[in-house]
C-alpha cells in the first residue's frame, strides 16, 4: 500500500475475504455469541483460505503476504464476528513469536501446521498480579538436572482450552539491578503438568475462548526455549506491541465498520414523523461521528501496518491505532444503540453485541490507560 | 488427456447497488457511475466447472470478457480463483453491442487465443439476461451448443454427456466436442478465492486487447454491428384501485376469492 491507497492485490483480498465472511460467518455469528461457542472447527478452512497464515512466509506454510493484508483479513472477519477474529489474532500472536524469534527447527516444527489452521496457538503472558504489570509476573522456570521446571498460573489467555501450542514467559532469574529476567518457552498441549483451568464467562467476544492455564512442575528441555534464556521480555513485548496491538486495532476496525453500516441502514429504513430517521440533524451528527471514528482508526491502523511491512519501528503507531480503534468502537457502538432508540437494545440487531465485544476487546493487548502512557512516552522522547 | 477450456465472464453491476443505476432517457443506456462491477454468480459457476474439469483431466482454463478496461479487476479475480490466463476485449468500438455483436466479438477473441475443446458461459447474464449469447457464440464458432446445462461429464476424448434443464423436464444430450455449454446457475457452488490464489494471479497474464489487435470486422462490432435497438423506455403504472368488500366474513372471503380467480390467480378450495 502506498500511503492511503490499497494495491489491486489488497483490494482483491478484501473482496474475497468479505465474500467468504458474509456467506459463512455472518449467518452464524449471533448464535456463536449466544451459545458461547468458539468455532474452532473452521480453522482448517480459514487456514486453507489464507486468513490465518497471511503474513507467514510461504516456506513455513503461510501465504507470504504482509501485515496490511493481515489487518484486512481481521477487519473483515471482525465486521461480523469479533470473537472469531480474536481467536485467530491470539493464535497469530503465538505464530508471530515463533516467526520472529524461533530457531529454524522450531519454525519448521510448528509454523506449517499453525499457518494452515491445523494446530491452534496461544500466547500466555498475563498473570493474576496484573497484566499491565508484565515485569512483575511470578511464574518461574528453574533449572534442575539439566531440565527446566516451570511453575505458575496464567489468566485471561485466549485459546486456553483450545491451544495445541502454548508460548509462556516465566521468571528465570534476576539481573544485577534486581529486576526479573524472563525466558519464553514453547510447550505442546499434552505436556505433563500443563493444565487449562477455568474458562471465563465473558461480557463480549463470547465466540472466543478465554481462561486460565497452570503449569505444575512442567519439565522442558532447552529445545523448548524461544531464542535464548533471558529473551522473554523482548519476545513478549515486541509480539504484543507489533502483532497484538495491530490485531486488536484491526478487530475494532471491523466493529467500527459494523456500527457505521448498521447505523446507515437503520436510519434509512426507520421512518419517523413520516420521514427516514436520517432527516433529523442529530442523527446526521451521529452518522458523521461514526464515520469519523471509523476513518481515523482506519488510517492509523493501516499506516502502522504499512510501517511494519516496511520494517520501520511502529510500536508507538500501533499504540495510537489501538487506542483510536478500541475507544472509537466503544463510542460508536453506544452511539449506534442510542441512534436506534429501543431497537438498539433488541438482540435481533447486532449492535448490542458490537458494544459488548468492543468493551471486552479494549483490555486485551494493553488497556487504554497503558496505551496513553506509551503514547506520551513516545511523544516525550 | 488435456482439455482446453474457455470461460466467458461478464462484468456486471453489483446488485447491492441496483438502486443507484439509472437509465439515460436519451441514449437508453444504463448510467453506472459509482456502481461497482462484479462477476455474475452464474459466470462464476461456469468457471468453477471449468476448474473442476482441469483438476480432473489437466489442461488449461482461459477466461474471456468484453467490457471496459476497469474490468481488468474482475479478470484478475478469475485468475485468483484458478484460471490460467485472461483476455479482456476492450475498445470504444465494442461499446453498445447487442447480443449478436457481443457473441461475434467474443468469438473473434476466442479464435485469437487458439482452439478450445469446450467454451463455457453462464446461462444468462446477471444484468441483460437475454440468454442469447451462448447459442449465438456456438453459431459464430460453428460449435454445438447447449443451454441451461445442469451437469455434464466427458464420455471420451471428443464426446460429452450433458443434462439440460427444461421447464418441466430434463433432457439428456450426447454432444461432440468442441462445444459451447451455457452452464446453469445452480450447477454448483463456486469456490472461494484464497489468499495464495491472489498471489499466484500476479504471475499470470491478463491481456487487454482492442480492435487494432483483434482485427475484427468493424461493421460487426458495437453499436454499428447491433441490429437490436432499444425502443421506448416507460415505467409501467403501478396505480391500483381499492375496493371495499362488505358483508359477513364468509361473504367477503367468497367475493375475494372470486375476484382473485377473475384476476387469474388460481385459488383452490382445500378440503377441511
Ligand atoms: C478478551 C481478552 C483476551 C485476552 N487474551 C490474552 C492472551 O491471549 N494472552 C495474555 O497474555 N493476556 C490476554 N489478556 C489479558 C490482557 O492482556 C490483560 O487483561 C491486560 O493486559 C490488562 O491486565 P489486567 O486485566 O490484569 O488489568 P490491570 O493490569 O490490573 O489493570 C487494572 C487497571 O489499572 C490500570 N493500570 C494498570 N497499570 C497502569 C499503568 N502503569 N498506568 C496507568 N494505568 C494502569 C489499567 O488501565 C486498568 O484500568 C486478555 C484479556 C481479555 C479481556
Ligand atoms: C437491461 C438490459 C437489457 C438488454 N436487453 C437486450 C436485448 O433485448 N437484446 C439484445 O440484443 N441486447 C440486450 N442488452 C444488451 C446485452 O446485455 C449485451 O449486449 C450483452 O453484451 C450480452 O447480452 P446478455 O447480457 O443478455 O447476455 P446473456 O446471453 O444473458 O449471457 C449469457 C452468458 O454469456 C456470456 N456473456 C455475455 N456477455 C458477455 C460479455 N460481454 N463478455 C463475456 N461474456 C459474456 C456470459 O457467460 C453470460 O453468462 C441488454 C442489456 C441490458 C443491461
Amino acid at each position: 500500500m502506498s500511503m492511503f491507497v490499497f494495491t489491486e492485490e489488497q483490494q482483491l483480498l478484501r473482496k474475497a475475504v468479505r465474500e467468504f465472511v458474509e456467506a459463512e460467518i455472518a449467518p452464524h455469528a449471533k448464535r456463536w455469541d449466544e451459545e458461547n461457542h468458539c468455532p474452532i472447527e473452521l480453522f482448517p478452512e480459514l487456514g486453507r483460505l489464507g486468513m490465518i497464515g497471511t503474513f507467514v512466509p510461504e516456506c513455513y506454510g503461510g501465504v507470504g503476504m504482509g501485515y496490511i493484508e493481515r489487518v484486512i483479513c481481521l477487519e473483515e472477519l471482525a465486521r461480523h464476528s469479533a470473537g472469531l477474529a480474536i481467536t485467530i489474532m491470539a493464535h497469530q500472536l503465538c505464530m508471530g513469536g515463533i516467526l520472529l524469534f524461533g530457531s529454524e527447527e522450531q519454525k519448521q516444527k510448528y509454523l506449517p501446521d499453525m499457518a494452515t489452521g491445523k494446530k491452534v496457538g496461544a500466547l500466555s503472558l498475563t498473570e493474576a498480579i496484573g497484566g499491565s504489570n508484565f515485569m512483575g509476573q511470578q511464574s518461574t522456570g528453574m533449572q534442575q538436572d539439566g531440565k527446566w521446571l516451570l511453575n505458575g498460573r496464567k489468566c485471561f489467555i485466549t485459546n486456553a482450552h483450545l491451544a495445541d501450542v502454548d508460548l509462556w514467559t516465566v521468571v528465570t532469574g534476576k539481573n544485577a539491578r534486581g529486576r526479573s529476567v524472563l525466558t519464553a518457552f514453547l510447550m505442546d498441549k499434552d505436556t505433563q503438568g500443563r493444565m487449562p483451568g477455568r474458562a471465563e464467562h465473558k461480557l463480549g467476544m463470547r465466540s472466543s475462548n478465554t481462561g486460565d492455564i497452570s503449569c505444575v512442575n512442567v519439565e522442558l528441555d532447552e529445545s523448548h526455549i524461544l531464542e535464548k534464556e533471558g529473551s522473554g521480555a523482548k519476545i513478549a513485548l515486541s509480539t504484543i506491541q507489533e502483532v497484538g496491538r495491530a490485531g486488536m486495532s484491526a478487530i475494532c476496525l471491523g466493529i467500527l465498520r459494523g456500527c457505521l453500516e448498521e447505523s446507515l441502514e437503520f436510519s434509512k429504513e426507520r421512518m419517523i414523523y413520516g420521514k427516514p430517521l436520517h432527516k433529523l440533524i442529530n442523527i446526521q451528527f451521529s452518522l458523521a461521528e461514526n464515520r469519523l471514528d471509523y476513518e481515523s482508526a482506519r488510517l492509523l491502523t493501516y499506516r502502522a501496518a504499512g510501517m511494519k511491512d516496511a520494517g520501520e519501528p511502529c510500536a508507538g503507531e500501533f499504540a495510537l491505532a489501538k487506542y483510536a480503534a478500541t475507544e472509537g468502537a466503544i463510542r460508536a457502538a453506544k452511539r449506534t444503540i442510542d441512534l436506534m432508540g429501543g431497537y438498539g437494545v433488541i438482540n435481533e440487531y447486532p449492535v448490542g453485541r458490537f458494544l459488548r465485544d468492543a468493551l471486552t476487546g479494549s483490555t486485551a493487548g494493553g488497556t487504554s490507560d497503558v496505551l496513553k502512557v506509551v503514547i506520551a512516552a513516545e511523544s516525550l522522547k | 488427456m488435456e482439455l482446453k477450456i474457455a470461460v466467458c465472464i461478464k462484468s456486471v453491476p453489483d446488485p447491492a447497488y441496483y438502486d443507484k443505476i439509472t437509465i439515460d432517457a436519451k441514449t437508453k443506456c444504463l448510467t453506472r457511475k459509482g456502481v461497482p462491477s462484479i462477476i455474475g454468480k452464474g459466470d462464476k459457476v461456469a468457471l468453477e466447472q471449468a476448474l473442476k474439469l482441469k483438476e480432473k483431466y489437466g489442461g488449461k482454463v482461459t477466461v474471456i470478457g468484453m467490457a471496459p478496461p476497469e474490468a481488468r479487476f474482475e479478470m484478475k479475480e478469475t485468475l485468483a480463483m484458478g484460471a490460467d490466463e485472461a483476455l479482456l476485449l476492450s475498445d470504444r468500438l465494442f461499446a453498445g453491442a447487442d447480443t449478436l455483436a457481443t457473441a461475434y466479438t467474443l468469438a473473434q477473441g476466442l479464435k485469437k487465443m487458439g482452439s478450445f475443446d469446450l467454451v463455457l458461459t453462464g446461462t444468462e447474464s446477471a444484468d441483460g439476461a437475454t440468454a442469447q449469447v451462448p447459442a449465438q457464440l456456438g453459431e459464430c464458432l460453428s460449435m454445438a451448443h447447449l443451454w441451461n446445462v445442469k451437469q455434464f461429464s466427458l464420455l471420451s476424448d471428443n464426446e460429452i454427456q450433458a443434462t439440460v434443464g427444461l421447464e418441466h423436464a430434463v433432457a439428456e444430450y450426447i454432444v461432440c466436442l468442441p462445444a459451447v455449454l451455457g452452464i446453469a446457475r445452480d450447477a454448483g457452488k463456486p469456490r472461494y478465492i484464497t489468499a495464495s490464489g491472489i498471489k499466484a494471479a500476479n504471475c499470470k497474464t491478463c491481456k487487454v486487447m482492442g480492435n487494432a489487435e483483434l482485427q475484427a470486422e468493424e461493421n460487426r462490432l458495437g453499436e454499428t454491428g447491433s441490429p437490436t435497438w432499444p425502443g421506448d423506455i416507460t415505467i409501467p403504472s403501478m396505480k391500483r384501485q381499492g375496493r371495499v368488500l362488505e358483508g359477513s366474513p364468509d361473504v367477503i372471503v367468497e367475493a375475494l376469492t372470486a375476484a382473485l380467480r377473475v384476476a387469474g390467480i388460481n385459488i383452490q378450495r382445500k378440503a377441511v
